[in-house]
């Protein structure tokens, strides 16, 4: 069977594994091969570290699916929690900065790994994080 | 699944409670650590506790950390590593990761996570091999450092009483 679209609550501990091995086997199955699989999941997991860390209740929500743009094939994939929200994204842009004692390199690690990353955030109401890889 | 059943088996010392997913076991004076399955960040804690426990209570002198089934390796594992390693320095022994797959190593390097300072093999059998080399050259370094004192500490002062 062809997996083309999930949705995982991210909830705590647990929540990080199984979004990044959710979105390992949804790459798989769409074509990708080894080192973007592991660029995937590895992605997911740092965004999915994020919510379990700062969101308000630690959670979130993580939707991936299928996309198609002008011939090439893809996968997206949108991680949003209802959290306090980024306060400055230049700054969370940037590689070194952390607000919570983590290595600051998730969001700057995350668009590494990816080809495009966008963050929706709002003060208080929460983080959206849409990240995309198109199949070579 | 068989991953979760061997641990139960390869248990050598009691006492400190084992992380399933990643069995530490002692050869002679040397640990050896599997990881098994993707951890959840408390297993990584957990293990980073109980293999410097161990470390200390079997008086190892080194530790190898085989990765080669490990299939996803984010900041925080990697900060993991990284805290291990320099745990097992701290604590006088030497430590080699091997079996990184080249996926993970690609993936590593573009989150910005170079892991300087570990020492890496390209599989187990080779991780034994530098990790042997290892504890010889710190062995002898040892050993120099003892005979460079003996002239002038112990022979030479105690002459002229």
């Amino acid at each position: 069977m062809v997996i083309t679209e999930a949705q995982v609550p991210i909830t705590g501990e647990d929540g990080i594994v199984a979004s990044r091995q959710r979105a390992r086997e949804v790459a798989r199955s769409l074509g990708f091969g080894a080192v973007d699989q592991s660029r995937i999941a590895t992605a997911v997991s740092e965004l999915a570290r994020n919510i379990v860390r700062y969101a308000t209740d630690g959670r979130g929500e993580f939707v991936i699916r299928e996309v198609q743009a002008s011939g090439r094939a893809g996968i997206e994939i949108i991680v949003s929690d209802n959290g306090p929200g980024i306060a400055d994204l230049d700054e969370a842009m940037r590689d070194g900065f952390t607000s919570g004692g983590g290595m600051g390199m998730g969001l700057p690690g995350t668009r590494r790994l990816m080809d495009e990353m966008t963050v929706d955030s709002a003060l208080g109401k929460g983080t959206r994080v849409t990240i995309r890889k198109w199949r070579r | 699944m068989v991953a979760n059943a061997m641990p139960q088996k390869i248990i050598l010392t009691g006492m400190v409670p084992e992380v399933a997913r990643a069995p530490i076991i002692r050869i002679g004076s040397t640990l050896i650590v599997t990881v098994l399955e993707d951890l959840h960040d408390r297993d990584a804690l957990d293990l980073q506790t109980e293999l410097l426990q161990k470390l200390e209570e079997a008086g190892s002198t080194g530790v190898l950390l085989d990765l080669s089934v490990v299939e996803i390796v984010d900041s925080f594992l990697g900060r993991m590593l990284n805290d291990i390693a320099v745990g097992v320095r701290l604590l006088g022994a030497q430590m080699v990761v091997a079996g990184i797959q080249p996926a993970v190593a690609i993936t590593l390097v573009e989150l910005g996570l170079e892991l300087r300072g570990i020492r890496t093999a390209i599989n187990a059998d080779r991780g034994l091999v530098l990790l042997d080399r290892l504890v010889r050259q710190s062995d002898k370094a040892f050993r120099n450092s003892r005979a460079d004192a003996r002239p002038t500490g112990a022979g030479g002062v105690r002459g002229h009483h």
